[in-house]
């Protein structure tokens, strides 16, 4: 474990203490005399070596720089920009009192309500799961089994998604039609509705779990089996661990969690849009909608849409990088 | 801990039956096509449609063409990192696993702002798809070739490779690739998942792809898109599985393959 671990670590100081001495260089100690014009060459080489030296190796860096500038920087630093323009392109900061318009206020609220809730419930269940199988004292299986499961439940989201959901709780889905014929049990009575929150909720969740089993457990991994016997030595009940040990330990985790399970709803797009036919008032279908100019004839609307989207996901990631630091303290 | 193990079950079962019941539910609904009895009657449709195949073939070309320019961007430029500008990586990591924290539909409307006027008029050439593609799979990518890299000695074999005569041609083709073949494999079978099934970029950017074939179907019909639901479960199974698979089997040989969170 531990060779293994070290060689990489030895080969990025090799390549920072090479970085510095410009290119490697063949040793010195041989006898001037003996292979005399390679070592002319190789000093020739040398001098325009270490002029270049410091600037050259970027120059490898430019195909994918100049890629990622132009599909991603660019097109997203555009929507920020265009936010704070007019039709015309001039300066102005209109757009963003549509921001305050109370639809798309309460579209907002929703879509931060269904992502909250789904990364409170998918958040909570995949954790306990994650506790099962990593330290619950399950069976070796089972956990290859549900991490295998969770790397594909996690991108099994989008219209598939929708569509099993549908196929299950739809007005004439399997499981609706099931409690009607063998309960009597009307799912519609109840105020359930799959094309409204709670359905979004449930069929969001579906991806939610098996992502938070998947960032969850190397940090279950890092919790050391020690720690839980020198407070049980101590004579700290399993209550106490947890308040004084464990979720000390596993909370800057859990909220970075969280924030990524967050960010992950409330940019999903393809699974609302095939759940409910691009009819639920939420952002990222509001925005799709002023893409496709078939709703909202505003077309300035649309970019302080977006902007609002990129300030909440610009603070998630924020917090989310803060949290890690923190948490990196204790996972190894 | 006997009380524990039983709540350990207690949660592992509901997991499995979040995950499981859908997926039962909606096999059984797909099976439901013909009145009155089970039948594949909705996959035949499935496939006899003519768009279905169209659709299909678009996007896993779509997806191909992903897959070649994201490897030709972001493996060369991973090891040329490793080897010449480790002090380069964390610009590397953070711009590789960006695109996480873009929402496709923020990417899909900036791609639309920026390419749809001179000079750089792209948006109605499939190229601007598969670069918004391409920036999707990304971490995709870089994920499987980071941990793919991190588990061999780079440095060591390609010192050795050098010291044995092997020019940058061969250090790269009969070293280092070979050496990669699972990440490779890893990064291009989690791509095709993706893109295949794709629906912001395509719908936004107005293209006749699988996935807004999908959600067409879904308006339309009521048994095929069950069983397209199904279809796309076991692509998605079948590629996501075989990953790990591979990857489990090469962890046995170094910690340093990381999981396939993200």
């Amino acid at each position: 474990m531990t060779a293994h671990a070290e060689r990489p670590k030895d080969a990025d100081n090799d390549a920072t203490a090479s970085l510095g001495g410009a290119a490697p260089e063949p040793r010195r100690e041989f006898p001037a005399g003996a292979p005399g014009p390679r070592v002319g060459a190789q000093r020739k080489k040398k001098v325009s070596w270490a002029w270049l030296g410091p600037i050259l190796p970027w120059a490898g860096l430019v195909p994918f720089l100049a890629f990622a500038f132009l599909f991603m920087i660019l097109p997203a630093s555009s929507i920020v920009v265009g936010s704070f323009q007019t039709e015309a392109g001039a300066f102005t900061l209109d757009n963003f009192a549509h921001l305050f318009r109370p639809s798309i206020l309460n579209s907002y609220l929703v879509t931060i309500k269904v992502s909250a809730t789904t990364a409170v419930f998918g958040g909570l269940l995949g954790f306990l799961i994650a506790y099962a199988i990593s330290l619950g004292g399950l069976p070796k299986g089972l956990r290859s089994f549900m991490s295998t499961f969770s790397g594909v439940a996690s991108n099994f989201a989008g219209v598939p998604l929708a569509f099993a959901f549908i196929a299950t709780l739809g007005r004439v889905g399997f499981l609706t039609v099931l409690l009607r014929t063998l309960f009597g049990f009307e799912l519609y009575d109840t105020g359930f509705n799959l094309y409204s929150f709670w359905g979004l909720t449930l069929t969001y969740t579906y991806f939610q779990i098996p992502l938070m089993i998947l960032i969850i457990e190397p940090a279950l991994d890092g919790m050391k089996k020690e720690w839980r016997e020198a407070s049980e030595s101590l004579g700290a009940s399993s209550l106490q661990y947890w308040a004084k040990v464990g979720i000390p330990v596993l909370l800057p985790s859990l909220l970075a969690a969280f924030i990524l399970l967050f960010g992950n709803a409330f940019g999903a797009y393809a699974t609302a849009y095939a759940l409910t036919g691009g009819l639920i008032n939420i952002v990222p279908i509001l925005i799709g909608a002023q893409i496709r100019g078939n709703v909202l004839h505003d077309a300035n609307l649309g970019f302080a849409l977006a902007f609002g989207m990129v300030i909440v996901m610009t603070i998630s990631i924020l917090a989310y990088t803060a949290l890690q630091r923190l948490s990196s303290r204790w996972v190894k | 801990m006997k009380r524990r193990t039983g709540l350990s079950w207690l949660w592992f079962s509901v997991g499995i039956v979040y995950f499981f019941l859908p997926l039962a539910a909606t096999f059984l609904f797909s099976l439901k096509g013909k009145k009155g009895v089970l039948s594949f009657a909705a996959y035949r449709n499935v496939f006899v449609d003519p768009d279905f195949l169209k659709t299909f073939g678009f996007s896993l070309e779509m997806a191909l063409l992903t897959v070649v320019a994201g490897l030709v961007l972001i493996v060369p430029t991973a090891i040329w990192i490793q080897l010449k500008l480790p002090k380069a990586k964390p610009l590397f990591d953070f711009l590789t696993l960006l695109p996480f924290a873009i929402p496709p539909i923020i990417l899909a409307f900036g791609l639309i702002r920026t390419y749809s006027r001179p000079p750089l008029a792209l948006v109605s050439s499939p190229a601007l798809l598969v670069a918004g593609y391409v920036i999707v799979s990304f971490p995709y990518i870089y994920r499987s070739v980071d941990s793919g890299l991190r588990a061999m000695d780079l440095r060591g074999l390609s010192e050795a490779a050098q010291s044995l005569g092997a020019g940058w041609g061969s250090l790269m083709f009969r070293v280092v690739l070979p050496n990669l073949r699972t990440a490779l494999l890893s990064a291009t079978f989690l791509t095709l998942a993706i893109v295949i099934g794709e629906l912001t970029l395509a719908v936004l950017l107005a293209w006749p792809a699988f996935g807004p074939y999908m959600a067409l179907m879904g308006r339309n019909r009521a048994y095929e898109p069950a069983a397209l639901a199904i279809l796309s479960f076991g692509l998605t199974w079948g590629s996501i599985g075989l990953i790990q698979l591979l990857t489990r089997t090469d962890k046995e040989k170094g910690p340093g393959i990381g999981t396939g969170a993200h």
